[in-house]
């Protein structure tokens, strides 16, 4: 006798998933309207991949190229900066369209306010450094080492750069060996190539 | 292992949460509910221990969501209101208005220990830590509200 009344239980979830995805839809602009988000993350589509892009209410903090991994990127930012963490691209307009003007070839500078909360110490001063290299030029291992205030520390600021949470914004790829030589970069030298072409520093391949 | 990025435990847990609430708070509140439970939820979510059940965390939250949106709708009756048919929210497609309305009409544990069951698949332990009872009662609830509902559900 019980079989029809399981069995009638059963169908109760049946369907209603564009409900359920409307409320989900609400739910992200209230938290956002709300300002109850710590961090907001975007997935922006660029020549050299698609970027994850997260910002906190300071500014943007982490930029990471499709390798790195959405999620684990995520969870490094949940586990370092804040759990209430949500894809919400509204909140990232701004870095969005920098980013997409940039690759357009219609951006030389961005205008975003940074977190630096990732960094610390001597990393922070080597990347703050590298931050102000200018579009269309460079600097060395050893110029930048200098800026940061150790112009010996040549290894600890090739591992600065190569943990830099906000490539292409913060212009690493700038970064080259003394005598010219490219050096290395976080996403891959092919990466570091197509940015310095794009600012006019190599010469675009035929 | 640290809590999960909001995000991913909202993408996990959102819909048993939803039919959840359509399910004891109806239709019409479901939304509203929803909205509370995970704003609650984002609220306080970075206090809490990695090591939680988070579905059954968040269910907790939808089920004391559904008993104040219940108790706002009974405040907000009147004798002269329309009947109870009316009133009754929609029930979901495909499902028996007749047991809808009878789920509906349990006492607010027995409606719960029923649709954790039978809607969101929980284990009794789970349900009586959702519902803030001990293992025995959440037994006795749901069985209860199931030898009601059989008895006065007829097709």
């Amino acid at each position: 006798m019980s079989d029809a009344l399981d069995r009638e239980l059963g169908r109760l979830p049946a369907g209603d998933h564009r409900a359920a995805d409307a409320a989900a839809r609400r739910f992200t602009e209230r938290a956002l309207e709300d300002g109850l988000l710590d961090l907001a993350y975007a997935h922006v589509p660029s020549p050299l991949g698609d970027l994850l892009v997260a910002g906190t209410r300071r500014g943007l903090v982490r930029l990471s190229y499709a390798e790195d991994g959405t999620e684990k990127v995520l969870e490094r930012l949940a586990a370092s900066v804040s759990p209430r963490i949500m894809e919400a691209p509204a909140r990232l307009d701004d870095s969005r369209r920098q980013l997409e003007e940039y690759f357009a070839g219609r951006r030389r500078d961005f205008e975003m306010p940074l977190d630096w909360t990732l960094t610390r110490g001597f990393g922070r001063r080597v990347l703050q450094a590298t931050a102000r290299i200018p579009f269309g030029g460079s600097g060395t291992y050893t110029t930048i080492a200098g800026a940061a205030g150790s112009p010996r520390a040549m290894r600890a600021t090739g591992n600065a750069l190569g943990a830099n949470p906000m490539p292409i914004v913060v212009p690493c790829h700038r970064v080259l060996r003394h005598g010219g030589g490219l050096g290395g970069y976080t996403g891959g030298l092919h990466r570091k190539r197509f940015l310095l072409q794009l600012e006019g520093l190599l010469p675009a391949e035929l | 292992m640290g809590l999960p990025p909001f995000q991913r435990f909202f993408d996990e847990h959102r819909h048993a949460v939803h039919r959840f609430l359509v399910a004891t708070a109806g239709r019409d509140e479901a939304d509203d509910c929803f909205q509370e439970t995970f704003i609650a939820a984002l609220r306080a979510y970075p206090r809490l221990d990695p090591g939680s059940n988070l579905g059954g965390w968040v269910l907790t939250i939808a089920h004391r969501k559904a008993i104040d949106a219940h108790r706002a709708r009974g405040r907000r009756a009147t004798p002269t209101a329309e009947p109870p048919e009316h009133a009754a929210p929609a029930p979901p497609d495909g499902f028996d208005p007749a047991l809808w309305r009878l789920v509906r009409e349990l006492p607010p544990k027995q409606r719960a220990a029923v649709v954790l069951r039978h809607v969101a698949d929980l284990p009794h332990r789970e349900i009586a830590g959702v519902i803030g009872c001990s293992e025995d009662a959440a037994r006795r609830n749901l069985h209860e509200g199931l030898s009601r509902l059989r008895k006065e559900w007829t097709r």
